[in-house]
């Protein structure tokens, strides 16, 4: 961590209160997000408890599973997580701008443009904190390879129809999330903490409840901080924390206390019901049921609602930074990931693999690279607050042109070379023609360095994106007086070297895909007990 | 020293605690792996850790019941003796093993001691959590390789006291259930790095007579203290909070509070504390970032100046943006 961020870590802790860490919203953020709050039961791998969702604040659904032991009551519940969550995505699949991408001609080989649909907007979940996108990814990899009856009559415990599709569609969203500055699923406890420095530990920062508080303390509290200690400890009568964790595990005192018992009774209430003689009886014991479902229902809306309610306001607080300019930018690679994943769907291609392939795994840490490295130069381009942490850190630096002295380039045809003397006080780390860059206009414009005049004096050589003519063009050089800065870093990402394509991977990387790849992956093995 | 009633009785309880739904299940798939006299277990570990020897079939399990720790320890010290001449599977279900910890001895209950035809030892730790598409969650299974390293630490002091001193493997043997399903699954886990992390730590742990000589005459942790007379005694044992210790200390939200109170700059991480030289508290570093106080000759002093002005600038300039 920078010094400038525990330096504003420290101003928070003086103050009571967050101070900003960003100037501008870093990330892209939809007009319609889908906030989902799962909770999950503890020691169980991926068997949901219950969850809220919706794209309404005021009009979320609970979904709750009263026996989580129980498989038939788990699909019942992700079959309604499917229809809200199929529709909110697929009504970003149909309205799609017309644009170009660059593909290998397979018959000639050669690189052409070719016109493609790009959907013109796409799906965001909004989850509360970084163990939620982790729970997103197991729910997406427990549902993926499971069958439903009309794939195979056969298997025992057949999945409701859409669940499949909804585990392809969260495994992607999981996915995607690792990806640097990537918005297709957000923590809201990241966003926050990016835009945000508490007087707490970035550990402390996990729990949505306290990092709110620091940031936008309830009014009667004296401080962010003692609001978000309250936020973390404090617990009523009954010994229940007052702001739940955003989950989705709960705390072991509800589970201990509140949750252990009603799901006792609704297994009573059910084993009852099952042993009821005749008609009357059956209903008496139908009503006990339904009361014990709907005590567990209140019980989860209880422990999720808080959290929700955090996750809008949350999204609120962020709205009112203005977006960062390269945000559209960067939510654009999102809109062509989610184009590429709606597209693999309609093609048929079967469900993500359980491990990537030599390929795809090279293809996606690269991508995760570029992406960071972009990532890194666009938030420093778009916010003067993280373009400050790397001036203090030597890769970047500011000041006045002094003065301008125009040369120029030997050869035929003399191209202009002005040389720009720019006074200031950053200690950025010049070596003999070391390359600099700034932004002109949007598109960078590089630099050498040819000197150290004076302890404040770095002299640069401007080399590109004066026009074609002997005089530069107008607005292309700086003037004596302007301000300016550059960067030791590039503005934009080359891709690195190109893979081979699948079919041509060498034996050292695991070789060609070759059959087993063409063998749709098996489901999971069912057993008595397991789990999902 | 009960440290969850002491944190209780001084005003900052501990938030540990386990969910019985967690409890149960992790009872019932320790039940289920050792179930069948070890069959499965030790069939995972003849796979994962010795396929060369003869595969095991019906291989006792000693019992080990005894009365007090003590007495458990040494029954288990016995146990493995004899299995090691056997020259064949033995397991030993909740061995107990003591371990010399600053100089008091502490008991330790592994899940399971298998014993090898060979003569070698291996420790087995079950856990709950899944091992989904052959890969477990790193941070548990950090957690789990720290705890069987001092597993194998004990064992190790256990086989010094035997002649020849069998060996106690480096590899672990993790079992956690597969995928989605309550199949026992496991990997071999090789902790000779945490063992001998937890080894040098040990060293170098201050011996437990010292730090009691250290304390005042009369000093006592007795829950039923007032809270007052409880903060002075624990203030009389030196700590230093960070907050790594939230996860592994019954008192951590004490130190926390205390810490808090002192302005020290480690309550926001220990990378804080590094990277501000010889700055401990919030008043301190802020007086120098702001040229309050500090010798600017101090390189610490000259960057946190160089960041607060960077920062003010940054701020300050919302209208006129950097390009």
């Amino acid at each position: 961590m920078s010094l400038i961020a525990t330096l504003a870590q420290l101003e928070a802790v003086r103050a009571g209160r967050a101070r900003p860490a960003a100037t501008v919203r870093h990330r892209h953020l939809s007009d319609r997000p889908l906030v989902f709050v799962p909770l999950t039961t503890a020691g169980e791998a991926g068997a949901p408890l219950g969850a809220l969702v919706g794209t309404d604040r005021d009009a979320p659904r609970l979904l709750v599973v009263p026996q989580p032991r129980d498989r038939d009551l788990r699909f019942a519940f992700l079959a309604e997580l499917a229809d809200i969550v199929l529709p909110y995505v697929e009504s970003y699949t149909e309205a799609v701008e017309a644009a170009e991408r660059t593909e290998t001609d397979p018959e000639t080989g050669k690189r052409v443009k070719v016109e493609v649909d790009l959907c013109a907007d796409a799906a965001q979940v909004i989850v509360p904190s970084r163990a939620g996108v982790d729970f997103v990814r197991l729910l997406g990899r427990s549902m993926r390879f499971r069958r439903t009856a009309e794939q195979d009559p056969e298997t025992p415990h057949p999945a409701p129809p859409r669940v499949p599709l909804l585990g392809r569609w969260l495994t992607h969203y999981g996915e995607r999330a690792r990806v640097p500055g990537s918005s297709l699923l957000l923590a809201m406890t990241d966003l926050l903490g990016r835009h945000w420095a508490t007087g707490q530990s970035t550990l402390e920062d996990q729990h949505l409840g306290a990092l709110l508080a620091w940031i936008d303390p309830p009014e009667d509290a004296p401080s962010g901080a003692e609001a978000a200690l309250r936020a973390e400890l404090a617990r009523d009568a009954d010994g229940q924390l007052l702001c739940p964790p955003a989950g989705p595990a709960t705390d072991p005192a509800f589970d201990n206390r509140l949750l252990a018992p009603a799901i006792e009774r609704y297994d009573r209430a059910r084993t009852a019901l099952a042993a009821a003689e005749d008609g009357p009886a059956a209903d008496q014991r139908l009503g006990a049921l339904t009361a014990a479902e709907r005590e567990i229902r209140a019980l989860v809306a209880s422990r999720t609602r808080p959290t929700w309610d955090a996750v809008w306001r949350g999204l609120d607080l962020l709205r009112e930074l203005p977006a960062g300019a390269h945000v559209e930018e960067r939510w654009t690679r999102d809109r062509w990931s989610f184009t590429g994943h709606r597209d693999r769907i309609l093609a048929g291609e079967p469900p993500q693999p359980r491990r990537d392939d030599a390929v795809t795994a090279a293809n996606k840490l690269a991508t995760r690279e570029r992406e960071q490295a972009r990532l890194d130069a666009q938030e420093a381009l778009d916010d003067p607050l993280v373009m400050a942490g790397r001036r203090l850190a030597g890769e970047a630096f500011a000041g006045e042109v002094m003065d301008v002295v125009m040369t120029y380039s030997e050869g035929k045809r003399p191209a202009p070379r002005p040389l720009v003397t720019v006074r200031t006080e950053d200690r950025p780390r010049l070596g003999e023609r070391v390359k600099v860059y700034r932004s002109l206009g949007g598109r960078p414009q590089s630099a050498e360095f040819v000197e150290q005049a004076a302890e404040d004096l770095v002299v640069l050589r401007i080399v590109d994106k004066m026009g074609r003519g002997k005089e530069p063009e107008a607005g292309s050089v700086p003037e004596k007086g302007d301000r300016v800065c550059f960067t030791l870093f590039e503005h934009e990402q080359r891709g690195g070297a190109k893979l081979p394509d699948p079919e041509r991977t060498p034996w050292t990387h695991g070789g060609p895909p070759g059959e087993r790849a063409a063998v749709p992956e098996a489901p999971d093995p069912l057993t008595e007990e397991d789990v999902l | 020293m009960d440290k969850t009633a002491l944190a209780g009785a001084l005003g900052a309880p501990s938030a540990f605690g386990q969910s019985q739904f967690a409890f149960m299940r992790g009872n019932a798939f320790e039940a289920r792996v050792k179930g069948d006299g070890g069959t499965e277990l030790l069939r995972l570990v003849h796979d994962r850790l010795d396929p060369g020897a003869e595969p095991p079939a019906e291989a006792p399990v000693p019992d080990l019941a005894a009365i007090g720790p003590e007495g458990r320890a040494a029954r288990t010290a016995l146990a493995l003796r004899e299995a090691t001449g056997a020259a064949a599977w033995t397991l030993l279900d909740h061995p107990m093993l003591a371990l010399d910890v600053a100089g008091s001895p502490a008991f330790l209950e592994p899940d399971a001691v298998v014993v090898h035809p060979d003569g070698s030892w291996t420790v087995v730790e079950i856990k709950s959590f899944p091992m989904l598409d052959g890969a477990a969650d790193p941070a548990k299974v950090g957690a789990a390789a720290r705890q069987a390293a001092v597993y194998v630490l004990a064992l190790e002091e256990v086989a010094a006291r035997l002649s020849p001193a069998p060996r106690v493997r480096d590899r672990v043997l993790l079992v956690c259930p597969r995928d989605f399903s309550n199949l026992p699954t496991a990997s071999a886990v090789d902790v000779r790095k945490q063992r001998a992390v937890t080894r040098r730590q040990l060293d170098r742990l201050t011996r437990i007579e010292e730090i009691a000589d250290a304390l005042p005459e009369g000093t006592c942790f007795a829950p039923d203290r007032p809270a007052e007379e409880l903060a002075a005694a624990v203030e009389a044992v030196p700590a230093t909070y960070a907050p790594e210790c939230l996860s592994a200390c019954e008192l951590a939200f004490h130190c926390r509070a205390r810490s808090r109170a002192a302005g020290a700059v480690t309550t926001l991480g220990r990378s804080a504390r590094a990277e501000l030289g010889g700055l401990a508290t919030v008043d301190q570093v802020l007086a120098a970032a702001h040229g309050e106080a500090g010798d600017p000759a101090d390189p610490a002093v000259a960057a946190l100046r160089r960041a607060a002005a960077l920062r003010a600038e940054a701020l300050d300039a919302l209208e006129t943006p950097c390009s």
